[in-house]
């Protein structure tokens, strides 16, 4: 199975009945094809409204997602300004945001919106999303391209956002950040704990019974 | 009073150094038809606020192409790249300010408030030079208000007297915006008679708006 697909897979277990979800660009967007039967999820577009889904059909004027990208809206969904939709983040009203992100420390802070000289985009709705929801989920590739870790002691690019990831779910590993603990919750069908200590930077505890990454 | 302005009457309304505040996100809200104008006049030096730059071809684009931007504050420039080589190259201020922390300043520029404390940004680079503070034991950044001498916006409908309506998510910063103005210009698909939007509908009330203008593609 594909990292991102082993990753996506594992991240669509944490999303409950109910939920509402901001899912980033790339990678999170591949979640809801995953979600555990039974569970309805709202997601949240940062560019004003809850209830998107997939696109079916033509594209309808006025209906982008926070790519610009022509989407569906689900039954029942809601339209807002954008003072709105950042009064939801930020006000605790979404449940989870799922992230991609570029590196991750053991204080929970995130790197995701730049890398200085080569890639400014700027932090669109990142830094507000990762600040403001109830749960804050990094799904990203363990390792670069290059195989440097993506989790660090300290944080090396500019951050996001400080201390606000609860759970990092890479190919290789779950972890959680509590109480300013990093441990490690899961590894992957066939990787060990020695594999996931040699590809992390970060010091990380160990969950009392650490389990297999369920996938289902 | 008539608010409904034919073209040729708009490219007057700017001048040399305005700052402008204009609807849109990555252009899907946008008025394109007084970006079009702007982009024919010879009105410079603009500082526009928005979320984002676009692409080249798409909402404000043209207009940081065409090299009639100075400045830009917005939360997002990585689909245009024209946005940041001119920045490279000295040609553009750019202020990046995170987009939940954006339309809070505008919202406290056009509603009479001195400033919005946001925890968004604190611990980043975003903090520095902000004064911070506690609330109840959790730190915030204290964010001032923004205003503009002109926004542009982009409705769905508009009645004669400037009740706006918009469209799905084309709404986004234009109703915000619609505030915190010294000039309102809207850009509408479709007019109606007053009466004709039901008052419960109004998503931007008309004492908001002083010039309407019929979008040419409608």
């Amino acid at each position: 199975m594909e990292a991102k697909e082993i990753i996506a897979r594992r991240v669509a277990q944490e999303l409950k009945e109910g939920y509402v979800v901001n899912l980033g660009i790339g990678l999170p967007t591949m979640v809801p094809r995953f979600l555990p039967k039974g569970v309805n999820i709202t997601l949240q577009s940062e560019n004003g409204f809850l209830g998107l889904g997939p696109l079916e059909g033509e594209p309808m004027p006025g209906v982008v997602n926070a790519g610009g990208v022509p989407c569906g809206l689900a039954p029942g969904a809601a339209m807002f300004d954008s003072a709105t939709s950042f009064a939801l983040i930020r006000g605790g009203h979404v449940d989870v945001t799922v992230l991609g992100g570029l590196q991750v420390d053991e204080e929970g802070s995130l790197a995701n919106w730049m890398v200085p000289g080569k890639m400014v985009p700027g932090m669109g709705g990142a830094m507000d999303l990762v600040s403001g929801a109830r749960k804050v989920i990094v799904a990203m590739e363990h390792c670069t391209k290059e195989g440097e870790t993506r989790i660090l002691e300290r944080c090396s690019l500019p951050l996001t956002a400080k201390s606000r990831v609860s759970l990092v779910v890479t190919e290789l590993a779950v972890f959680s950040i509590s109480h300013g603990e990093f441990v490690l919750l899961e590894t992957a069908p066939g990787i060990s704990v020695e594999t996931v200590r040699e590809k992390t930077g970060a010091r990380f505890a160990m969950a009392d019974k650490v389990g297999e990454m369920a996938l289902a | 009073m008539n608010k409904i302005v034919q073209w040729p009457e708009i490219g007057p309304l700017f001048r040399d150094g305005m700052t402008v505040m204009f609807g849109g996100f990555m252009g899907v809200g946008t008025p394109l038809g007084i970006v079009a104008v702007l982009r024919e006049s010879r009105v410079g030096q603009l500082t526009l606020i928005g979320n984002d730059t676009a692409m080249p071809e798409a909402g404000v684009g043209p207009l940081v192409a065409s090299g009639q931007v100075s400045r830009v504050i917005v939360s997002h420039i990585g689909t245009n790249p024209a946005t940041g080589k001119k920045m490279i190259a000295g040609e553009l201020d750019v202020d990046l300010v995170p987009q939940g922390t954006l339309i809070e300043r505008i919202r406290c520029g056009g509603s009479g408030l001195g400033g919005v404390l946001t925890p968004t940004g604190v611990g980043t680079v975003v903090e520095e030079g902000k004064t911070k503070m506690a609330v109840g034991g959790k730190e915030y950044l204290l964010e001032l208000p923004l205003r503009a001498d002109i926004a542009i916006i982009k409705a769905k409908r508009a009645d004669r007297a400037g009740n706006l309506v918009y469209e799905r998510a084309a709404r986004n910063f234009n109703p915000v915006i619609a505030f915190a103005a010294d000039l309102v210009i809207v850009e509408v698909d479709e007019l109606v008679e007053v009466g004709e939007i039901d008052p419960d509908m109004v998503m931007t009330p008309a004492a908001l708006v002083d010039k309407i203008v019929l979008s040419q593609g409608a």
